[in-house]
């Protein structure tokens, strides 16, 4: 085995077709988009050289800072909401539960198979106001407050999207994290204890820092997941009211094909890769000075 | 050393086959550049319709096997459809690939309809209908509207025309003893008063790019107050919308959301929801355009009566120099026919629409389009009727608010109507985020 993949003929061979289709699947229209950038224009009145000029309005185009202030409050909140809630999930399923999570855990998981505009249609209706009130409006009117029109301000419609969001996708997580959690050695946590440890000082001192790689792992798939977020917030709220409410992708999208602008589009789109791409270097980088501490 | 060169000169094939295959699919992904210029003809008859819009696929399905039977059996109408929300993204991207259905609808954005047509991707509709011996089987007035909103072409068909105005629910004006508004401040009065009454004055919608229910009041506020060419000034660069008598007119109606005149959440209202409000009873007052004469003589959808309904122009601005006179019109989603599928088969379909859709549309559908009716229709409900009247008395026409707009500016205002209409934003924040997108 050793001669043969110390062959590089073989090597080539063998990684070839994957090298080739992975190039022609992914780098080259990256690459094709990245070309976009330089130029404006849609295929139907054709594309001219524009230079640096798509760059140019991106630094002055204040619905690029409100799409990225916006994408990246989102993928805060929701990151910190769908790996907080995912880690006290498989910490419940593994130190409470035990081998009786089974239920909960498929259960919690549910959404996540769910259709996305299912669940944003459910929740359209479950936060309605008009022509019915919605559940959500109808405890509130129990308990004696008023109706809210909950995707009538920036703020409200943020809170349905996050909660949404985090609903959806926290049983994922959960469940991720639970792989981690049942690596951990039964007799460390056993010596720990026999330390003395117990709850939270034994979470924080012995599960945490040994689950750590997953976390690191799941801290990174949801970053890039939610600084990428488009179906959930399209399906729910378009974007709206106004574009209070949208996304650099969804922004990104508007502007290449409803505003037949392909440069400018790729270049929001180039700017959203690279955001993806320092969001990842400073978590594996922050991840790395942990380990070492 | 020997080796080391053999294996250096793999090495270059390698990379070379590599670059070369890469270089291949590229060129393969760009198109060939022979197939740019749009030209075509085909055995079938194809038609990119809409699900939100039934009425154009059952008069092309009825024309097809009755009046014009003979004439198109050859083409047989082949039908898809893709929603109005992304009917444009979809027109760009068939129009990229030269690969146009025979008949579409002309864009959401007349901005883009322009740019197909200047991109030799539509067909030019006053000489076809020349070609296949119907000229003037368009009504002047709608080939007016058509030309105004397309930079003077002719390139789209009316399949709808209509006026817009604000229906009334005769019964609620009465039992709180008011009389048609004649003016604006009448119109905010009687608003008001409904108001104090417990009674919703306007139903809107607001959700998302239903808000151009909302700009409507603002664009024909700005007519009546500024002039018919208010708008027109704008998008030539002569004014902008920040100036004062435009953003008055977003104050305007800023005010009466703010007064609640639209409901306590516009935002959350569509179109379905707004119409099924006034047709319930449960609002005065209604903007809306003439297409909704379907849903007013459908028994099934009004509950408070087609009698109970009444049409009042939109009114004067005290002071103005526009006049209610003159009435807003459009050609709805107007039709035009792709350069791609422009063959015989189309010509045959031309032909038997220009001299059935008219009739077939009105008598089937209760649609008033901007064709020649050939056979007169008799029985007509009696709203339809009094609309028609209108049209044909009316001695000018203007269009809407954002007609003549950017597509990017189109859904700036369209998207901040609702929030207009809910009092969120003022006039002016309105004005300027539309102004900002139209440069």
């Amino acid at each position: 085995m050793r001669q043969v993949l110390g062959d590089r003929k073989t090597i080539a061979v063998l990684l070839a077709p994957a090298l080739i289709c992975y190039s022609l699947i992914m780098l080259a229209p990256m690459i094709w988009s990245l070309g976009y950038t330089f130029f404006t224009g849609n295929p139907i009145r054709g594309f001219s050289f524009a230079g640096l000029a798509n760059f140019d309005t991106l630094l002055h185009d204040p619905k690029t800072g409100q799409a990225l202030a916006f994408t990246v409050k989102y993928a805060v909140t929701v990151t910190v909401g769908q790996v907080v809630l995912g880690y006290l999930l498989a910490l419940l399923y593994v130190f409470h539960l035990k081998r009786s999570s089974g239920l909960v855990r498929t259960l919690v998981f549910f959404p996540v198979v769910l259709p996305t505009v299912a669940v944003s249609l459910l929740f359209q209706k479950l936060f309605a106001i008009v022509p019915q009130d919605g559940p959500v409006n109808s405890v509130l009117q129990l308990f004696g407050a008023e109706s809210v029109n909950w995707f009538g301000s920036g703020a409200k419609a943020f809170l349905v999207i996050a909660l949404m969001d985090i609903w959806r996708s926290m049983g994922f997580y959960g469940v991720l994290l639970y792989a981690g959690l049942v690596d951990i050695p039964d007799d460390v946590i056993e010596s720990a204890r026999l330390d003395g440890a117990g709850g939270w000082r034994l979470a924080r001192a012995v599960v945490l820092p040994l689950s750590s790689p997953v976390l690191i792992s799941a801290l990174i798939f949801s970053i890039n997941g939610t600084l990428k977020v488009f179906d959930s917030i399209y399906a729910l709220t378009g974007g709206g009211p106004g574009s209070l409410t949208s996304p650099l992708t969804l922004h990104m999208y508007r502007t290449a094909f409803a505003y037949g602008d392909y440069g400018y589009g790729a270049t929001i789109a180039l700017t959203l890769t690279i955001c993806c791409l320092l969001v990842t270097v400073a978590v594996f980088r922050g991840s790395r000075k942990d380990l070492l501490a | 050393m020997i080796i080391k060169t053999a294996r250096k000169r793999r090495q270059a094939v390698l990379a070379g086959l590599c670059a070369l295959g890469l270089a291949v699919s590229l060129s393969g992904c760009g198109g060939d550049s022979s197939s740019d210029q749009p030209t075509g003809g085909q055995a079938e008859f194809s038609f990119l319709g809409m699900p939100e819009n039934t009425t154009v696929g059952s008069v092309l399905s009825t024309v097809a096997a009755g009046p014009c039977a003979s004439t198109v059996a050859d083409y047989p109408l082949k039908s898809s459809s893709q929603p109005q929300a992304s009917y444009d993204q979809q027109l760009q991207l068939l129009a990229g690939q030269n690969a146009l259905p025979s008949l579409i609808f002309a864009a959401n954005t007349p901005s883009l309809a322009i740019e197909l047509h200047d991109g030799g991707y539509l067909v030019d509709i006053d000489q076809a209908l020349a070609e296949v011996g119907a000229a003037g089987a368009i009504l002047p007035a709608a080939e007016s509207v058509l030309r105004s909103l397309y930079g003077g072409d002719l390139f789209t068909l009316p399949a709808e025309f209509n006026i817009e105005g604000i229906w009334y629910n005769k019964q609620i004006l009465a039992d709180h003893g008011i009389g048609l508004p004649a003016t604006w401040d009448e119109l905010t009065a009687a608003n008001q008063k409904l108001a104090d009454a417990g009674v919703q004055p306007f139903s809107v919608a607001g959700s998302g790019g239903d808000g151009w229910n909302v700009t409507r009041l603002v664009g024909n506020y700005i007519f009546r107050s500024l002039g018919a060419d208010a708008l027109s000034q704008v998008a030539d660069g002569k004014a902008k919308l920040t100036d004062p008598g435009y953003v008055a007119a977003a104050e305007a109606v800023s005010a009466w959301g703010q007064a609640g005149y639209f409901g306590p959440a516009p935002t959350a209202v569509d179109y379905a929801t707004a119409m099924n409000t006034f047709l319930t009873g449960q609002a005065a007052f209604y903007y809306m355009g003439s297409w909704a004469l379907a849903s007013f003589n459908d028994p099934a959808q009004n509950q408070i009566g087609a009698d109970n309904i009444g049409f009042l122009s939109f009114p004067n601005v005290s002071g103005g120099k526009g006049s209610a006179d003159q009435v807003p019109a459009n050609a709805g989603m107007p039709l035009a026919l792709s350069t791609a599928g422009y063959g015989d088969g189309a010509k045959a379909w031309l032909s038997c629409l220009a001299q059935n859709y008219g009739t077939v549309a009105l008598r089937d559908m209760g649609q008033i389009t901007g064709f020649r009716v050939n056979d007169p229709v008799a029985d007509l409900p009696a709203l339809t009727t009094e609309v028609q009247d209108i049209i044909a008395n009316a001695p000018s026409s203007v269009l809407w608010f954002e007609a003549l707009f950017s597509a990017q500016a189109t859904t700036t205002a369209q998207t901040n109507g609702g929030l207009l209409a809910e009092g969120s934003i003022s006039g002016a924040e309105f004005m300027d985020a539309v102004q900002a997108d139209l440069g």
